[in-house]
């Protein structure tokens, strides 16, 4: 009986396999976000700002989660996680010590090195200051390659700023305008109140020469990309991170398909130029 | 090619052929006739196949017939295409235990047994090839699928006729198996039986078609075969114009003909279960009482179901116009975007089995011929 | 006097491109005014006798509610108009405004502009060439604050 040729063995990396990984701190950053660090692997898990992992909660299920800390140090490997579902629920709920499933990174990164020289407006809605604080941290660490730095944060109410403390104290730093505005303010607030749009026209930066990354929920981001535009920005210099649902992250379920862009791999970060037919149609 | 290529069999040959693939260690699989239609199933031998049979295939109707000849392949495709066993419907990617302190991640992997699928058709092979590119040549490859892939043997079979929803032409296709078969076979007229024209199209092919009981191919035997093929191309039950439809679809997202189709579509999904491209999965997770272990699976999806684009509270596409419009757009469309060929192979399938009947052949010519409205910047 | 105000009121985006005779027009009607920080430009139901065009400083818009200290709805900074019910009857103002840094701004004296609109309707026409996008503007910004993109927190 003849041989037929065997299969090509060897062993494929499997990209549907998480990784366990320790839970090593969580921190409470509101009241449905939590902060969560994770060991990382041993050399490291290296990253882009603006790229995600996916989390696995045991039996439960996994979720596209930012990576919200410094690409700077891949020996701290930090998500920031909103409880929305079933799943991001179980997964705000971790203790240290607990055990996680991680596969990643994935995903299209903020353009950073490549805004070199230029005048870099940050505007973040909610918690789309998560994915938009590696890009920051970036940004801080090599400040003398930038122009201004801007950054304009909205949030639904003084309770709902995400990173407050954080953001006071960057703005603190005198090389950066920060801005914060919310939708609806308290009795207490004293600060801006209107959407985070209306900063944009009152920040000081040069258009032609800026670069600018948004992300929020997808209205916000639209309106804001429209006002940067308005105000002289390139639409090639906008840049968006989408979001969509995702099973597998590798461009193999099919669910995060926009248009024809799969935000897992194409995606999330994209610019205006390439999002704006999309965004400005229905149900697409 | 050869003249160690090229052979013609008989149906003991076939009967050969089956069983040398079988000894060899494969499962074969292969056409047959189960309740009212043609499927894929494990095949023993010959016997198994749907010796004079034939299928009529219309929109929304598939009948089986009988023919008034023996031949074993006298028909087009049925409900089932490959990728049932390549991508099947169901399978289990991982298993997780907690073993005390500890957390560990199992792979599942992909079942020893290699498939040999006799009777795969030009336009599966084309629609093979492409889910090659979904899975096996991007960025992140599925090991399972490959393993799958790499392990199978292909005997291909040459269209002798058209179905009635056929439109492999007009996607070039097929009719002819081209490339991507270990052998293939064109049915012709033999000596009060049909005889099998039998091409090798591989190195293990070469060395299957060595140990099968054959004789030499000659001219007349090549000119039945091209003509069969030719005839097939002839008799094409649809047609679809190709020129610019990606910019044509992309365009035109707000077409009327999009309202007007979604008025039929039920969102029922069959037209993604058959097609043979159609690859969209979902993950699903458990895990036993205990909380001790937990397995993840996949299972086919379909992106006309209400929930396959939900995100923050609702579905990004949630009227039926919105999903029938992603599927024939991306089917026809950005599947060049994304993997530098159609994702349509004109196999008719989702003509066929759509319980309303819905063409995208139809549907296609509508959008190119019809006003669009108002025409957007 | 009048030649500095019409050079700042030049300058101002909200009236840039306008005739210098209508400028000097304006001019005559304006003057530079100062609030210190928590100090009200107006008050709801005051009738609108004046607005302002913000050149340095934040002023909330705000709206009283009866038992509790008003809440703001939005936040004027510099560039902007405060005050645009000087144009519509019955004249009178909708919501407070009360400066939140120190403020400085140009006045413009309403009955005198609403006045020069009703008797040269070209002035006119100007006017509402200017304020009508800001009030769509507005209207565009509130609705976005009402849909409450970012969600709700528990």
């Amino acid at each position: 009986m003849a041989h037929l040729a065997d299969p090509v063995a060897g062993v494929l990396p499997d990209p549907m396999l998480p990784a366990a990984r320790r839970v090593l701190r969580t921190r409470r950053e509101l009241a449905d976000v939590w902060t969560v660090e994770i060991e990382p692997e041993a050399d490291g898990h290296a990253f882009l700002p603006g790229q995600f992992n996916m989390l696995y909660a045991f039996g439960v299920g996994e979720a596209a989660i930012s990576i919200s800390g410094d690409p700077g140090e891949p020996n701290r490997l930090v998500h920031t996680i909103r409880s929305v579902g079933k799943v991001s629920e179980a997964l705000a709920r971790i203790r240290p010590g607990d055990l996680l499933g991680v596969r990643g990174p994935f995903g299209t990164g903020w353009p950073v090195a490549a805004a070199d020289g230029a005048d870099i407006v940050v505007v973040a809605g909610g918690l789309g200051l998560a994915p938009l604080r590696p890009a920051l941290y970036r940004l801080f660490a090599e400040r003398h390659r930038f122009g201004r730095v801007v950054l304009l944060c909205g949030a639904r109410s003084p309770k709902d700023i995400l990173f407050r403390r954080e953001i006071e104290r960057w703005r603190a730093r005198l090389d950066i305008d920060a801005a914060v505005t919310v939708d609806h303010a308290d009795h207490e607030w004293r600060g801006n109140v209107g959407v985070v749009t209306t900063l944009i026209g009152r920040a000081a930066f040069d258009p032609a020469n800026t670069v600018a990354f948004v992300c929020g929920p997808e209205v916000m981001m639209r309106f804001a990309a429209v006002e940067l535009e308005t105000r002289g920005v390139r639409p090639e210099a906008i840049h968006l991170s989408m979001e969509r649902n995702m099973k597998c992250a590798i461009g193999h379920c099919g669910h995060c398909q926009f248009g024809g862009d799969f935000v897992c791999k194409d995606g999330p970060v994209a610019t205006f130029a390439q999002l704006r037919r999309r965004l400005a149609l229905r149900e697409i | 090619m050869t003249s160690s290529d090229r052979a013609v069999l008989t149906r003991n040959g076939l009967e050969a052929l089956i069983a040398t693939l079988a000894a060899a260690g494969y499962r074969v699989c292969g056409p047959t006739v189960r309740d009212g239609a043609i499927v894929y199933d494990d095949i023993a031998g010959v016997a198994d196949l749907p010796a004079g049979w034939t299928d009529e295939q219309d929109a929304g109707s598939y009948r089986l017939k009988r023919r008034d000849d023996d031949a074993l392949f006298g028909y087009v495709v049925g409900p089932h295409s490959w990728k049932k066993y390549l991508h099947p419907p169901h399978r289990r990617l991982w298993r997780a235990e907690r073993r005390g302190d500890e957390l560990a991640f199992t792979a599942e992997e992909a079942p020893a047994a290699r498939f040999a699928f006799i009777g795969v058709r030009a336009c599966e092979l084309a629609a093979i090839a492409i889910q090659d590119k979904v899975f096996a040549d991007g960025a992140y490859a599925d090991p399972q699928y490959r393993s799958r892939r790499e392990g199978a043997f292909i005997v291909a079979v040459n269209c002798g006729e058209a179905g009635g929803t056929c439109f492999c032409v007009s996607m070039e296709t097929g009719p002819r198996a081209r490339s991507g078969f270990d052998l293939s076979l064109t049915e012709i007229a033999g000596d009060g039986a049909p005889a099998y024209l039998v091409e090798a199209g591989s190195d293990d092919g070469r060395d299957v078609l060595d140990m099968l009981p054959r004789r030499a191919a000659d001219a007349a035997d090549i000119a039945a075969a091209d003509a069969a093929i030719a005839r097939a191309a002839t008799e094409m039950g649809r047609k679809l114009d190709t020129d610019g439809i990606r910019d044509l679809l992309v365009e035109n997202p707000d077409h009327p003909r999009w309202d007007e189709v979604a008025a039929r579509c039920l969102t029922c999904g069959n037209c993604t279960m058959v097609c043979p491209t159609c690859f969209c999965t979902t993950t699903e997770d458990s895990s036993d009482l205990a909380g001790g272990s937990a397995e993840r699976s996949q299972r086919w999806d379909s992106c006309f179901t209400l929930d396959f684009s939900y995100i923050h509270g609702g579905s990004v596409r949630s009227s039926s116009k919105a999903r029938y419009r992603q599927w024939m757009t991306h089917k026809l469309a950005t599947w060049w975007d994304q993997f530098d060929t159609s994702g349509c192979v004109g196999c008719g399938r989702c003509i066929t089995w759509c319980p309303v009947g819905i063409d995208i052949t139809e549907e296609a010519r509508a959008i190119r011929s019809e006003p669009a409205g108002e025409t957007k910047p | 006097m009048i030649e500095g105000m019409e050079r700042i009121i030049r300058e101002h985006r909200f009236f840039a491109g306008l005739d210098d005779e209508t400028l000097a027009f304006i001019a005559g009607c304006t003057r530079n005014v100062r609030f210190d920080a928590g100090q009200h430009l107006f008050r709801a139901g005051d009738p609108a006798n004046e607005f302002y065009l913000i050149r340095h400083g934040r002023v909330a818009l705000e709206l009283p509610v009866p038992g509790k200290d008003a809440i703001t709805f939005q936040t004027a900074g510099e560039g902007d108009v405060v005050g645009v019910s000087w144009l519509v009857p019955p004249h009178r103002w909708l919501h407070d405004a009360r400066a939140v840094d120190l403020v400085r701004a140009i006045g413009v004296d309403a009955k005198c502009l609403r006045r020069k609109c009703d008797d040269d309707h070209d002035v006119g026409y100007e006017m509402m060439q200017r304020f009508v996008p800001v009030l769509v503007d507005r209207l565009q910004a509130t609705r976005l604050q009402i849909l409450d993109v970012y969600g709700t927190s528990r």
